[in-house]
């Protein structure tokens, strides 16, 4: 017998350089608080809590899991923390699912927070995700790797530098309705391609910015969203994938999964699609929350999971496709990952995101009739991958 | 709290860490190749993979790899970039980087590409365009590490 998994709450902080006003752990509290109350709840509704903490090098206390037990009211609950790089905040959000449909808890709170700026290090911090023996002596972090793969997708499909422009310059215009987006704007085509480049074909418009805040979401079974949610959104569809480390595997003719087109994404995508009931995405899906640090990363997975042939993600972009009015698919109606990434929770926002759309709670960017959405969440340099899908129905058979 | 109050905003504080890296067999003999002006790969008879960094195991076979090849000092690329700012590495930029496929290798291996002019970035991009041959360089005084060689254009 399995339980079906609501998303009874969800909640996020506004996303910005820094928030001198509070620490780690409070930022962390914060959004446990703000989520619970959200609903009139107590520490004692929830039986479970899934932590979602990245790499602490960047806040700068070791395995922050602990410091924060107190201020997430974990203290005499079952705790576990879930770090897949980037993916992590798409790992608790499945590890939750997981604990709630098996029948072992009726409430699990998923919360994190984030806090890039506390060094100035990070990009050094990023280099030491690198093996040390052959990888490490490159220049080598998450901007350079991904651009090196952006370089050989582009020439192999015949997109330019302004293609990828117009998805920058659609990304910080949705997040202008979103008041907890870190980077909005009206910015035109000329002005991401006359800012500074930093790894060809990246410019500074082509990365996310380092953003600290933090954010929390609540799942439960059928019973829990009796009592607690007249409208939830339900977890119908999850899928996670791993590949190698190894890049110079994936980018060679051999390569079991090609890191170039991101056929990878297809594998994780397959599996949530095929739970949730999903065979023609671009009818069923209204709203895909991709997860995008890089201009380059959404499209490239929006492609592999069936929404549009691989190597045409930007030529659709120029035709409107992923508009939040009027688009075949609201793509990151948030802005998405490229205008807000606080690393440990960015995968969790692209699922509170999702989530909020299909419970029609997403604010000013609420896209109209959303029956289904989808996240997805990527760690590493693309090593960890997963896609969730949320509907407004439960799961059919179960 | 008191708005009077103008609380301290930092606590500041420098990390240093010092690590000895396990080499291992494996890395450790693609180390000492490396002072030979040699690239070892290790191959697995039985897939018949041949692995640039060199692997103990095959995970295609599930079989330990079994033999060391040396790569050919020529190769095509497969990625590339040029790095030009936010990297404070142990090389100012710009600088050129390329995944290269060595002959006989199957897998790719990312290292430096030297000897480029990178005034113009898209110059130089199109002249280290996915397909491009390239050839290896050693430093004059190789150390066992793996920037004791370069890649320069091989035309």
């Amino acid at each position: 017998m399995t339980e079906q998994v609501a998303v009874l709450s969800t909640w996020q902080s506004e996303f910005k350089l820094r928030h001198p006003s509070m620490t780690y752990v409070e930022q962390a509290q914060e959004a446990a608080a703000g989520c619970m109350a959200k609903l009139g709840m107590r520490p004692d509704d929830i039986d479970a809590i899934v932590y979602s903490l990245a790499p602490t090098a960047f806040m700068g206390v070791a395995d922050a899991d602990r410091w924060a037990i107190d201020h997430i009211f974990g203290a005499g609950k079952p705790m576990l923390r879930v770090h897949t790089g980037g993916a992590t905040g798409g790992s608790v959000v499945q590890a939750a699912h997981s604990l709630v449909r098996s029948g072992m808890y009726r409430t699990v709170m998923i919360v994190g927070a984030e806090r890039i700026s506390e060094t100035p290090d990070a990009q050094k911090v990023l280099n030491q995700i690198f093996d040390p023996f052959y990888e490490k002596d490159m220049p080598l972090q998450t901007i350079t790797a991904v651009a090196l793969m952006a370089n050989t997708y582009m020439r192999r499909h015949g997109i330019t530098q302004e293609d990828v422009a117009r998805l920058v310059v659609r990304q910080r215009r949705n997040a202008l309705l979103n008041p907890h987006a870190h980077l909005k704007g009206n910015i035109t085509v000329d002005e991401v391609m006359a800012s500074p480049m930093i790894a060809y074909p990246f410019k500074l418009f082509d990365v996310c910015p380092r953003s600290s805040g933090g954010a929390a979401m609540i799942v439960g079974n059928m019973d829990a969203a009796r009592q607690w949610q007249t409208r939830p959104a339900f977890i119908t569809g999850v899928g996670a994938v791993s590949d190698s480390n190894w890049i110079g595997d994936r980018i060679v003719p051999s390569a079991e999964y090609d890191f170039i087109d991101w056929k990878l994404m297809r594998v994780a995508g397959r599996a949530a699609f095929e739970r949730a009931g999903i065979t023609d995405p671009i009818h069923q899906i209204q709203v895909a929350e991709v997860y995008d640090a890089f201009s380059i990363q959404g499209l490239t997975q929006l492609e592999q999971l069936g929404f549009c042939a691989s190597g045409t993600g930007f030529l659709l972009e120029g035709e409107g496709a992923w508009e939040m009015d009027g688009g075949q698919v609201a793509v990151c109606p948030s802005g998405g990952t490229l205008c807000t990434n606080p690393i440990a929770v960015a995968g969790l926002v692209r699922a509170i995101e999702a989530a909020n759309q299909v419970m029609g709670t997403a604010g000013d960017h609420q896209v109209k009739n959303v029956r289904r959405s989808l996240a997805t969440a990527v760690g590493g340099i693309a090593q960890f991958l997963t896609c969730s899908v949320f509907s407004n129905e439960p799961y059919e058979a179960h | 709290m008191s708005k009077n109050l103008t609380p301290q905003s930092v606590i500041t504080e420098e990390v240093t860490l010092r690590y000895d890296y396990a080499l291992g067999e494996v890395a450790g003999t693609f180390m000492d190749g490396l002072k030979q002006r040699k690239i070892l790969a290790t191959r697995c008879s039985k897939s018949g993979m041949v692995y640039l960094p060199p692997r103990a195991f095959c995970e295609r076979s599930f079989e330990k790899c079994d033999g060391w090849i040396e790569a050919g000092h020529e190769g095509v690329i497969e990625a590339s970039t040029v790095v030009l700012r936010g990297f404070e590495g142990s090389r100012p930029p710009p600088i050129a980087v390329a995944f290269v496929r060595l002959d006989g290798v199957h897998s790719a291996i990312a290292n430096y590409v030297e000897g480029l002019d990178l005034s113009d970035t898209e110059r130089a991009m199109d002249r280290l365009a996915p397909g491009t041959r390239v050839r290896v360089q050693f430093v004059p005084e190789p150390q066992g590490r793996v920037t004791d060689f370069y890649f320069v254009l091989a035309a």
